[in-house]
């Protein structure tokens, strides 16, 4: 078995050149029906105790990804390595991989102890090993308590680290998650982030973790792999995502974004001149447009966009007057959307600082925001 | 409590709490019951009615203390050391005239007979000469017949002068009481029921375990296929429901008997010679096969709804975290699984040792349950009492099959379909 791996191993070995990567997807494809790609040429190296998340909206290909990495699927094309060795041959249980699963999948008629102690039985060690190794993972979850309550007495969060504990009590390299937060609530979720965080760093663990959460992708990742339509849109660390989207999808997934339609009229050095539908001129920051007279959708963050004063100076190289239709009151700041450049539904977020002035609907404002920050992305 | 009492809650127009409750709940109450009373209703009749009958049957004993009122009160102050005296006999003598001339000795005879081989032609016998008996009857009775002389004879009227009996239960499972009261074993050439009991028990078990082991894999598959290819599969799985149990049994004689399909097929392959054919039907093998295909299906849907409800990432969590596929399914799988198995274990097996037609049918003399033989004594031999016996016992053991079964996995724990 090892000689057949390490022989496929040393001929792919030659057309990869990083091998410090710990885990690779290389050239994947995946279909199930003959027909359609699900995942269409996947490419993702991944370092050595990297937490990488894969994000996208549901049936984007993400969770076939990491169970084509946990050995339930099979690529239709590609290979994926792990430690420079392909492992598409290896049944799953060989591949020394921890996967947390959606809905936890804790064996039910088992207590939260025997849970833990199953990967290590079947890795034969000695009782007191198992005994010694499953009361760390509890302590490390801080589940001490409930190593003989069995699953369906836990809570949901209780449930989940039992799952996260058991998924590393065998020490992996490298830990599959799949949406694992999905089934808890909000203020829980949020606590399990720093948790799983937690865990990751002291640990050093690699993780590659599922979600269609983008604040839990944010929170968590050291690179985000945005996927939509069976491919990666963008792979980058999660403020370059979000500062710096390189495609309308992913400006539209990532964060609160406000969009303008228009058509490329002009390059002026490293900027250029957008002309939107309804006639107005914008200067902004091409990133995936080819040139004049290509459409593009220009994206904007609420945040980067200014409310200026009747008698302030003209600070900004796009400013606008636009009609206030709504104002939403959130405490720490305030959610106006205005009309503007034909867009309705142009949001701006401003700190509820004191000397903001009150605004009503149909009040007509100054808008303005730095072309810098206005990114002319694909149609 | 006695708070409630000192100020019940009232509503709103002061009516107390309790009371409209009950009210606003009683048109509801009243309702369902109407919907449920027809099914109630012909329950009880065709149901619960006929079971008590049968308990009732199984214990009843009126023959002796209906028909020998006389003998049965003259033998009261009798200590059974030796033979009654002549007040006895001169009872017994006016008992069975009046018998004789009101011609309803025969359930008396068939009665006695039962306990002491030979009763029914003394009781027949003595009857037809007992108008020109003369006194003493002691003297005149032992002459028409000998037993009357035998001091068993005696305690046997004494001892089923009682309106019930256990002597049934005892007959149904090989037993009888001795004159002198105590349970011994039949003679072995008339023991019958218990390997009869035995044989129904442990080939109910073969059948069970047959249909575990063929119906497991395929609840497996039902519940882990695509659901176009499962619907398919159900379908097969509930063909034989649509089918006429007659059919499906005698379609396993057409195939099995020794002129039957498989044999010739074995015949014409040279896999057997034509005079050693193989002897499928008509004995255990017979009953066996047949029985396990038809009751297969009340195996497979309680697998399959307990194996619907086991999420396929059990198996994956095992797998991946290094269960090889068996190890992982022993471990993982198949204890999730246990409900189902004994919830059509206990099904198939509770089916399997009533069942009447297939065996009758199929089942030969070796194969042959016990059911086969409360028709007989019900329908050839008319011992009734012993018929109810049986069937009472078959009722206790399904009765008792229950009872471990609730006790080990729950009643609330099976789904059916």
């Amino acid at each position: 078995m090892n000689e057949t791996l390490a022989e496929a191993g040393v001929e792919t070995a030659v057309t990869t050149d990083a091998s410090s990567c710990f885990a690779r997807f290389v050239n994947v494809q995946k279909s199930y029906d003959g027909i359609e790609l699900v995942v269409k040429d996947f490419n993702l190296d991944i370092r050595k105790g990297e937490f990488v998340t894969l994000l996208g909206p549901s049936g984007s290909g993400k969770t076939t990804c990491l169970m084509m990495m946990a050995g339930f699927e099979t690529p239709t094309h590609g290979e994926i390595l792990l430690k420079d060795k392909p492992i598409s041959g290896l049944p799953p249980h060989k591949r020394g991989i921890g996967m947390v699963f959606q809905n936890y999948a804790l064996f039910p008629h088992m207590t939260v102890a025997e849970n833990l102690s199953f990967p290590l039985e079947v890795r034969h060690l000695s009782k007191a090993e198992i005994k010694e190794k499953v009361d760390k993972a509890l302590a490390m979850v801080r589940l001490e308590e409930f190593g003989d309550r069995r699953p369906a007495q836990l809570s949901g969060g209780q449930q989940q680290r039992v799952a996260l504990a058991r998924a590393l009590v065998f020490e992996p390299e490298l830990v599959l998650m799949d949406e694992p937060l999905g089934a808890l609530d909000k203020n829980l979720r949020e606590e399990m982030q720093y948790e799983i965080k937690r865990i990751h760093a002291s640990l050093g663990v690699t993780m590659i973790y599922v979600t269609h959460d983008q604040t839990e992708a944010l929170t968590m990742s050291d690179r985000i792999a945005v996927f939509n339509d069976g491919i990666v849109q963008q792979l980058a660390s999660p403020d370059e995502l979000y500062e710096r989207p390189e495609n309308a999808f992913v400006a539209y997934f990532i964060g609160e974004n406000n969009r303008l339609v228009g058509e490329v009229s002009e390059r002026i050095g490293d900027d250029c001149k957008v002309r939107l539908d309804s006639g107005d001129t914008v200067i902004a920051k091409p990133v995936a447009v080819s040139g004049v007279g290509s459409r593009t959708t220009l994206s904007l963050r609420p945040e980067r966009v200014s409310i200026l004063r009747d008698d302030a100076a003209e600070r900004f190289d796009n400013q606008f007057t636009a009609t206030v239709q709504e104002v939403i009151y959130l405490g720490d700041h305030l959610r106006t959307r205005v009309s503007v450049c034909g867009n309705d539904d142009f949001i701006l977020k401003t700190p509820n600082a004191q000397g903001c002035g009150e605004m009503r609907p149909g009040q007509r404002i100054q808008v303005g925001w730095s072309s810098d920050d206005c990114r002319a992305l694909d149609a | 409590m006695s708070e409630s009492s000192a100020a019940p809650l009232r509503t709103a127009d002061g009516v107390p709490l309790k009371v409209s409750l009950r009210r606003a709940v009683r048109r509801s109450r009243i309702k369902a019951l109407l919907l449920v009373a027809p099914l109630l209703v012909f329950l009880i009749i065709a149901f619960v009615m006929p079971i008590l009958e049968m308990l009732w049957r199984s214990v009843d004993n009126p023959e002796v203390s209906t028909h020998l009122p006389r003998t049965v009160s003259a033998l009261e102050g009798w200590n059974g050391e030796s033979l009654p005296d002549e007040a006895a006999f001169a009872a017994l003598a006016e008992d069975l005239r009046q018998g004789q001339q009101e011609r309803n000795l025969g359930l008396l005879s068939s009665r006695l007979n039962y306990e002491k081989s030979g009763m029914r032609s003394t009781i027949s016998r003595t009857a037809r000469r007992v108008g020109s008996l003369e006194p003493p009857y002691r003297e005149s009775l032992i002459e028409t017949n000998d037993t009357w002389g035998e001091l068993d004879t005696w305690k046997l009227i004494k001892r089923e002068a009682s309106p019930y009996t256990i002597s049934y239960y005892l007959s149904a499972i090989d037993r009888q009481l001795s004159p002198d009261g105590e349970i011994v074993k039949v003679p072995e050439h008339m023991q019958i029921h218990a390997t009869l009991f035995w044989r129904t028990l442990w080939m109910s078990a073969v059948i069970t375990g047959l249909t575990l082991v063929l119906g497991f894999p395929v609840a497996f598959l039902l519940a882990n296929l695509p659901m176009r290819h499962s619907n398919l599969l159900m379908i097969l799985v509930l063909l034989p429901f649509w089918t006429s149990l007659l059919v499906r049994t005698t379609t396993w004689i057409a195939i099995l008997q020794s002129q039957g399909v498989l044999n010739d097929v074995m015949v014409a392959l040279g896999v057997i010679a034509d005079e050693a054919r193989w002897q499928m039907i008509h004995n255990k093998m017979g009953t066996i096969i047949a029985m396990t295909h038809i009751l297969l299906p009340f195996m497979i849907l309680p697998l399959y709804s307990v194996m619907k409800t086991i999420p396929p990432s059990y198996m994956r969590a095992a797998r991946s975290l290094g269960g090889k596929p068996f190890l992982s399914f022993r471990r993982v799988y198949f204890p999730l699984t246990i409900p189902g198995i004994a919830a059509g274990g206990i099904l198939v097996f509770i089916l399997s040792i009533g069942y009447y037609i297939t065996p009758a049918l199929v089942g030969g003399q070796s194969g042959r349950f016990i059911t086969n033989y409360i028709a007989y004594h019900m329908q050839t031999s008319l011992n009734w009492g012993l018929a109810a016996a049986i069937a009472s016992i078959l009722l206790f053991v399904v009765i008792i099959c229950y009872l471990v079964f609730n006790r080990l996995i729950g009643v609330d724990k099976v789904k059916l379909g």
